[in-house]
């Protein structure tokens, strides 16, 4: 279209140019750097010639194999993001059924919006440790309304007990989300042609029909995108588990994120082991990342397979015209 | 006698409707309710049960909080000045990128794209070790270039920056640009950049309230006090000089979240309507 006269395709190469010096610099090196660090004996505050290991799989064999701690960090990770994530989208779905059925109709809804949505444009660490002295013992504020209520006499040591903590950490984390989610969803429903609705309603189907049967399926990619972006924002949980227990107690809400801080940056300064964690952090990442870029690809080319069918009958039909 | 019934039994499932979405509004603002209460309550006070009214004891708790290290000037105008040229590189250079990528025809336009497109989800944390290594090495550990610069690479802006501009953008305009024989960096700042004032305005928002809230990089780089951001001066009310000084501790959270909830409430509107932008265009 441009071939005509002056050339302006070095332009788009100058303006992209800040963007790809910044992520070499600033994501792409540290990146790498961070892999060879895993691969050598890189470790204590004062900085000395590193040498790479001999077995130089040594770091990341002893994480995957040996390391309790380690593992109990993934599994903590995972355990958590379960607990946030299930009631999350149970609440976001019911949520975005109620909000966009037009029959039910409720009032406030831009408020209700406003409102659910709060809690995740909060500093994360201010709400991590907010919940921390809300659930203060002997005598915080949810030991006062217990209390007040009768459910218990005497107070209750929230923070101490694992099961607790980790409930707690997956609360706060389902609690700044769900609201989001919600959000992305009703989105979502908007998008549907409504003419699906009226036919459904017009077959006889009752709302909960319309929701499974029509609603549900065609949100498919949105949950799907949903899911994804949850986990791989799940897998990076560090400020609550940091800042509402520092990873207690008895290392029960430690996070992949926390353990890495930990070990890289609170004592012993073992960046090899850090740098080794990090990486097997950022394949799980890739691989969660490639699977939401399959299905999205694979969405986007249908479509376009679609339209230039549809182009050709078009071009077609104008040529049996003429 | 059934349409009645259906009527009644409709109008119990909207109570119930109702009443969810109140709870869940309600579980919202109460333990914000509860930290601003009790920042004006001393620590027996708080120990001794819940209020819902306020008492007299916000100044005590002021002094006790600044007292001890937490400074809250400082760590507001270090977030400030972190945050607000994060948000300038992230938009500019990224409408900058998106532009490039929309009006130009070059070879390497696609694999670019999809290049922008496959490292738009990699965690911050996988690139830690090495980040603070190579920051050591150049000193640019507390300086807040290093929390800044990385602004100007934000595949997600520019993922968003780009649909927008394939949405709006006409070529003519382009052309228009340079009919005066003005340059294309010209045309970008004078032309293009006015044009894309609402999705700049949108990113600001969120790029602003990430950098704001972000815990992670500013806590491994910043050792020394005065460089401290609001998070981390945050970090220090969980530690043991607060430990019994309740009243200061939720006065101190207090004045960290109030900023917020000022833009926040202000600017809800485009909030939501960029949250559900961001999901729908996926």
């Amino acid at each position: 279209m441009r071939q005509k006269g002056v050339s302006y395709a070095k332009y788009g190469y100058i303006f992209c140019l800040p963007f790809v010096i910044a992520f070499a610099v600033f994501s792409l090196y540290p990146t790498l750097y961070t892999a060879i660090i895993g691969f050598t004996d890189m470790k204590g505050v004062i900085p000395k010639p590193i040498q790479f290991l001999d077995n130089p799989f040594q770091n990341f064999k002893d994480l995957l194999f040996d390391n309790a701690s380690f593992k109990k960090s993934l599994y903590n990770t995972g355990l958590i993001w379960i607990i946030n994530f299930i009631p999350q989208i149970v609440l976001a779905l019911l949520l975005t059924a109620w909000f966009t059925n037009r029959r039910l109709n409720i009032k406030g809804q831009g408020t209700f919006k406003v409102l659910l949505y709060m809690p995740n444009i909060i500093t994360a660490g201010t709400i991590a440790v907010l919940f921390s002295a809300l659930f203060a013992y002997p005598m915080g504020p949810v030991n006062s309304f217990y209390e007040l209520v009768g459910i218990s006499e005497s107070p209750i040591n929230f923070l101490q007990d694992k099961a607790t903590a980790r409930g707690l950490v997956g609360f706060i984390q389902f609690w700044m989300w769900y609201g989001n989610t919600m959000i992305i969803l009703i989105a979502g429903v908007m998008g549907i042609n409504p003419t699906l609705f009226e036919a459904a309603t017009i077959d006889g189907a009752s709302d909960v029909q319309t929701f499974f049967r029509v609603t549900l399926p065609i949100l498919k990619p949105i949950l799907l995108y949903v899911l994804i972006t949850s986990m791989i924002g799940g897998l990076q949980m560090f400020d609550i588990p940091q800042l509402f227990l520092a990873g207690g107690p008895d290392n029960a809400t430690q996070t992949a994120s926390v353990f890495i801080y930990n070990q890289a940056f609170r004592g012993t300064y073992m960046y090899n082991r850090a740098a080794a964690a990090s990486m097997i952090m950022f394949i799980i990442a890739v691989v969660l990342s490639l699977i939401l870029f399959y299905f999205m690809r694979d969405r986007d080319a249908a479509e376009l397979k679609k339209a230039e069918k549809k182009n050709r009958k078009a071009a077609k039909a104008a040529a049996r015209e003429v | 006698m059934e349409t009645l019934l259906n009527k009644k039994s409709f109008s119990i499932n909207k109570a119930i409707v109702y009443a969810v979405c109140i709870f869940f509004a309600l579980l919202s603002i109460v333990p914000f309710y509860i930290m601003f209460i009790n920042a004006t309550r001393s620590t027996p006070e708080i120990q001794s049960g819940l209020s819902l009214i306020p008492s007299t004891h916000l100044w005590t708790n002021w002094n006790v909080l600044l007292d001890k290290s937490f400074d809250p000037f400082k760590g507001f105008l270090n977030s400030f000045i972190v945050s607000a040229g994060t948000t300038i590189s992230a938009v500019y250079f990224s409408a900058l990128t998106a532009y490039g990528l929309v009006a130009y025809n070059w070879k390497l336009r696609q694999p670019f794209f999809s290049f922008i497109l496959c490292v738009m989800m990699i965690p911050a944390q996988a690139s830690a070790i090495g980040f603070f290594q190579f920051m050591y090495q150049l000193g640019w550990t507390n300086n807040f270039l290093p929390l800044i610069l990385p602004a100007i690479a934000s595949p997600a802006v520019v993922f968003f920056m780009r649909q927008y501009l394939l949405a709006t953008l006409s070529l003519e305009i382009v052309e228009a640009t340079r009919i005066d024989g003005a340059g294309e960096f010209y045309g970008y700042n004078k032309i293009i950049l006015p044009i894309m004032v609402p999705a700049l305005a949108t990113q600001a928002i969120f790029v602003f309230v990430a950098s704001w809230n972000n815990l992670f990089t500013p806590l491994i780089l910043l050792t020394q006090k005065d460089k401290y951001t609001l998070p981390i001066m945050v970090s220090l009310l969980r530690g043991d000089i607060y430990r019994t000084e309740f009243g200061s501790i939720y006065l101190g959270l207090s004045l960290t979240v109030l900023p917020l909830f000022v833009f926040y409430f202000l600017l809800s509107r485009y909030i939501i309507a960029g949250v559900a932008l961001g999901g729908v265009k996926e």
